[in-house]
């Protein structure tokens, strides 16, 4: 930018000392949790969901929400980063290990497509969705996860950006090449690490 | 995959230099800026708005970076139902002003939700196209709407397809996104734009 200063630009919030290497560049804390949906809230019921893993897999699979119930959940303590530039540090979701999901398809590609009621698509390479770094979670603060932030099931990847982790999901298709999800479209990054701040395309 | 328009096909992401072109008081607690940026317009929000409030002036360059992503984007679909809480009224101004300047024969309406007098952004630009409704304090000799966003308010706009964007509060938005669910509005073109309450 050739050296050029917005005059009397101030800079980025000020972020408290001990929080401080757990925010990744450009972000800032927030105690709440806001929610950024690109158009309206689905409704989607328990009586009719379902997950599913299809695609290039061994075996397609499908849990009903009853189903679902029996698979082995763990609480998840993590801290997430959403693009547009709040963290929301030290909160805890509640949901199954996206390995036991994975592991009962056998998946035979190595990229994935989270897909969801409504539409909305986000695209990763499988391996991040592997080795405990990602869950299909149902609760979150040790109550059913609202409807606004996903409810009744939204994806958990929190070392990536929290667009990557889909509301309302309703499966994951594996794929044998990356394709570009809903946002990864429209300018934002193929990967979103938020420590190397992957925020857009050119990023 | 939606179509770029030429300024993302040109610079997607990249950082421009913007010249603050005018600065005008819209309420007491809103001012609004126009920012010349070659080949693009929009307005920058959030975190740097403060900036903007209190320290830039006419004649100032700042640097800016975008347009970001393609989807919060007018592209001349028709008919067009903007919706608008408080502030989340800037972007659908935009929309607004583009098809006056282009296509003033389209199809736009907007409905614009605010708590009393002081709180109308544009007031002087808001014309037939726009349906408003003060939920609080409206002015002494308003004869209009009062109250929430509704229904009927919905249905006075006379837009009951094609697309609708949707800004304001999160629970402003929940609100208007289901009454353009229930006006007729197909999930998949209502567009939606949120700022706190964090919930």
């Amino acid at each position: 930018m050739n050296g050029f200063i917005s005059r009397g630009f101030g800079g980025h919030r000020r972020v408290p000392e001990e929080l401080a290497d757990r925010l990744p560049p450009g972000q800032y804390v927030e105690s709440g949790f806001p929610v950024l949906t690109a158009g309206p809230t689905p409704k989607v019921d328990t009586a009719d969901w379902t997950f599913r893993v299809d695609g290039m897999v061994g075996q397609e699979r499908k849990w009903t929400w009853e189903e679902f119930g029996q698979l082995p959940f763990e609480d998840v303590p993590c801290d997430i980063h959403c693009v547009t530039k709040w963290s929301k540090l030290g909160t805890t979701f509640r949901g199954v290990p996206v390995d036991v999901l994975l592991d009962a398809a056998e998946p035979l590609g190595s990229y994935a497509v989270q897909y969801s009621y409504g539409g909305y698509t986000t695209n990763l390479p499988i391996e991040d969705l592997m080795d405990g770094k990602a869950w299909v979670v149902t609760e979150h603060e040790g109550e059913p996860l609202p409807r606004e932030h996903g409810g009744p099931a939204r994806m958990l990847v929190p070392h990536l950006y929290f667009w990557k982790s889909a509301k309302w999901v309703a499966g994951l298709r594996v794929m044998d090449h990356d394709e570009p999800g809903f946002w990864e479209e429209r300018g934002y990054h193929e990967y979103g690490d938020p420590w190397k701040e992957q925020r857009y395309w050119n990023d | 995959m939606e179509r770029l328009t030429p300024v993302e096909q040109k610079a997607p992401g990249r950082w421009q230099v913007a010249t603050v072109a005018a600065i005008k008081p819209e309420t007491p607690q809103v001012k609004s800026f126009r920012l010349q940026v070659p080949m693009w317009m929009a307005l920058a929000d959030g975190e740097v708005s403060p900036y903007f409030h209190d320290v830039v002036v006419e004649g100032d360059q700042v640097e800016v970076r975008g347009p970001f992503t393609s989807y919060f984007v007018w592209r001349g679909e028709s008919p067009v139902l903007l919706v608008g809480g408080g502030s989340g009224v800037v972007p659908l101004m935009c929309m607004m002003r583009h098809r006056r300047l282009t296509m003033p024969e389209l199809p736009m309406r907007l409905v614009y939700s605010v708590r009393k007098a002081d709180d109308v952004i544009y007031a002087d630009e808001l014309d037939g196209d726009t349906v408003l409704t003060f939920t609080r304090e409206p002015p002494g000799d308003w004869s209009g709407h009062t109250g929430h966003i509704d229904a009927d308010l919905i249905a006075e706009a006379g837009v009951d397809s094609g697309i609708g964007f949707v800004c304001g509060s999160n629970a402003f938005v929940e609100t208007a996104s289901q009454l353009l669910l229930d006006a007729g509005f197909d999930p998949q073109q209502i567009r939606t734009e949120r700022f706190g309450p964090t919930g």
